[in-house]
């Protein structure tokens, strides 16, 4: 979907402001926040396309308003809502809360430090060769479609040389077609696609710029 | 947002979803274990050892992994290499994908449309933002983060360096520098705005 989230390239908000001492959190609320999230992530009724796919839809105007754990509560409201293990009475505190689905298994704490050093690796074995390699001039398609994709509007369309081949990655934009698990985890091949400033931006463009993104195959044709 | 959140920890482990310590062992985790002092080590690490630096930068995954980190949001790691003729900057310009194990969790201004715009169309006013000037013939790469691959910059040793040991080395490695928005050794960046021109 093409959406507020998509920002490179734009060019309306100002400059980067670093935060001298930045703490990291700003509040406590932050912390449980991230706590809160990660943790019912690991309850698997959704993955990470899922919440990101979530988060990409939320209202524009409330996207941009919001700090980014902010971003992160909605969109957990969101998926929460979605697959009913909370109702908006619920949230509204006007319902006495009903206990979770007999199999949810919560993180427990001593479970924690495994899951975090696990992570979810996404690389998968192969179905097919690859069919592009290093070197490879590649156009990046012209998609735009409705649901979750990983393909930057700034780059559609334009050609690119393939820099890196990172073996077969779940497909981002199957990996949400299904709202609860099984996925569908079927892999495309990925690769590190370099552009020339100038071919993004044009002729005004740092002569000494190149941009990568991470392409999976399905968004490249041979150029 | 402070309530909403309280509320919603609340009303989840009253159904039965969380235990509140293992929220509290994430936090503790981000706040103590996982952060930028882990990547200053794998960065020290490379300038010291030749074969390290060579493996940080043909598989990066394992040869952090050799010093223990891992895990979420670092599952597939890729070192870049700052030199005089290219510097490295990363970006996520579709949400705020960063290498956790090596850096923790990101700052505000890494997640800000600020930087998820310009980084791929000016990364020099960036650099600027930073207070960080390069010399006009030297490289930009920017890394637009778009997969699950992780990007950590190896930034250039600092000059005059060469008495100092492993640990001394890693205090010189500030976050920025392996994001490409800094440059080790330097001070860690001021706000533009605060600090006026460039150093």
């Amino acid at each position: 979907m093409n959406g507020v989230h998509d920002m490179g390239g734009l060019q309306c908000f100002g400059p980067v402001r670093p935060e001298p001492d930045e703490p990291l959190f700003h509040a406590p609320w932050e912390s449980r926040a991230l706590a809160v999230t990660l943790a019912m992530g690991a309850g698997g009724r959704w993955n990470i396309d899922l919440s990101r796919a979530a988060r990409e839809s939320l209202p524009p105007a409330t996207y941009l308003a919001s700090s980014y754990y902010e971003i992160w509560i909605r969109a957990l409201e969101q998926l929460m809502l979605e697959r009913g293990l909370v109702s908006a009475a619920e949230l509204a505190g006007d319902a006495t809360p009903a206990p979770a689905p007999a199999d949810w298994r919560p993180l427990a704490a001593e479970r924690v430090d495994a899951a975090l050093a696990a992570g979810s690796p996404t690389e998968r074995p192969a179905a097919q060769p690859a069919r592009f390699t290093v070197g490879d001039r590649v156009r990046a398609a012209q998609r735009n479609p409705a649901g979750h994709t990983r393909l930057p509007r700034y780059v559609r369309g334009q050609v690119g040389t393939v820099a890196h081949v990172h073996g077969a990655h779940i497909f981002p934009d199957r990996h949400v077609s299904r709202p609860l698990p099984p996925y569908d985890d079927a892999p495309e091949w990925l690769y590190t696609v370099v552009f020339d400033g100038r071919t993004l931006w044009g002729a005004q463009a740092d002569p000494t710029l190149e941009v990568s993104v991470d392409a999976w195959e399905p968004y490249l044709e041979p150029a | 947002m402070d309530v909403r959140v309280r509320a919603l920890e609340t009303l989840l482990t009253r159904k039965g979803y969380l235990d509140p310590a293992a929220l509290d062992r994430i936090i503790e985790t981000y706040e103590t274990r996982v952060g930028p002092h882990n990547g200053a080590r794998v960065v020290a690490r490379a300038w010291v050892d030749a074969n390290f630096r060579r493996w940080l930068l043909a598989d990066a995954t394992a040869a952090i992994a050799s010093l223990g980190y891992t895990g979420r949001q670092g599952e597939h790691m890729v070192a870049v290499e700052n030199t005089p003729e290219q510097h490295n900057l990363v970006v996520c310009t579709l949400c705020s994908c960063y290498p956790w194990p090596v850096l923790g969790l990101p700052p505000v201004w890494y997640k800000s449309a600020a930087y998820r715009s310009k980084a791929v169309i000016d990364p020099r006013g960036v650099l600027a933002d930073f207070g960080v000037r390069l010399p006009d013939t030297t490289r930009i790469r920017v890394w637009d983060s778009t997969a699950e691959v992780r990007y950590l910059v190896l930034p250039m040793r600092p000059p005059g360096t060469g008495h100092l040991d492993e640990a001394a080395l890693a205090a010189l490695v500030n976050r920025d520098s392996m994001i490409g928005t800094g440059l080790a050794g330097a001070q860690p960046a001021q706000a533009a705005t605060d600090s006026g021109a460039a150093p």
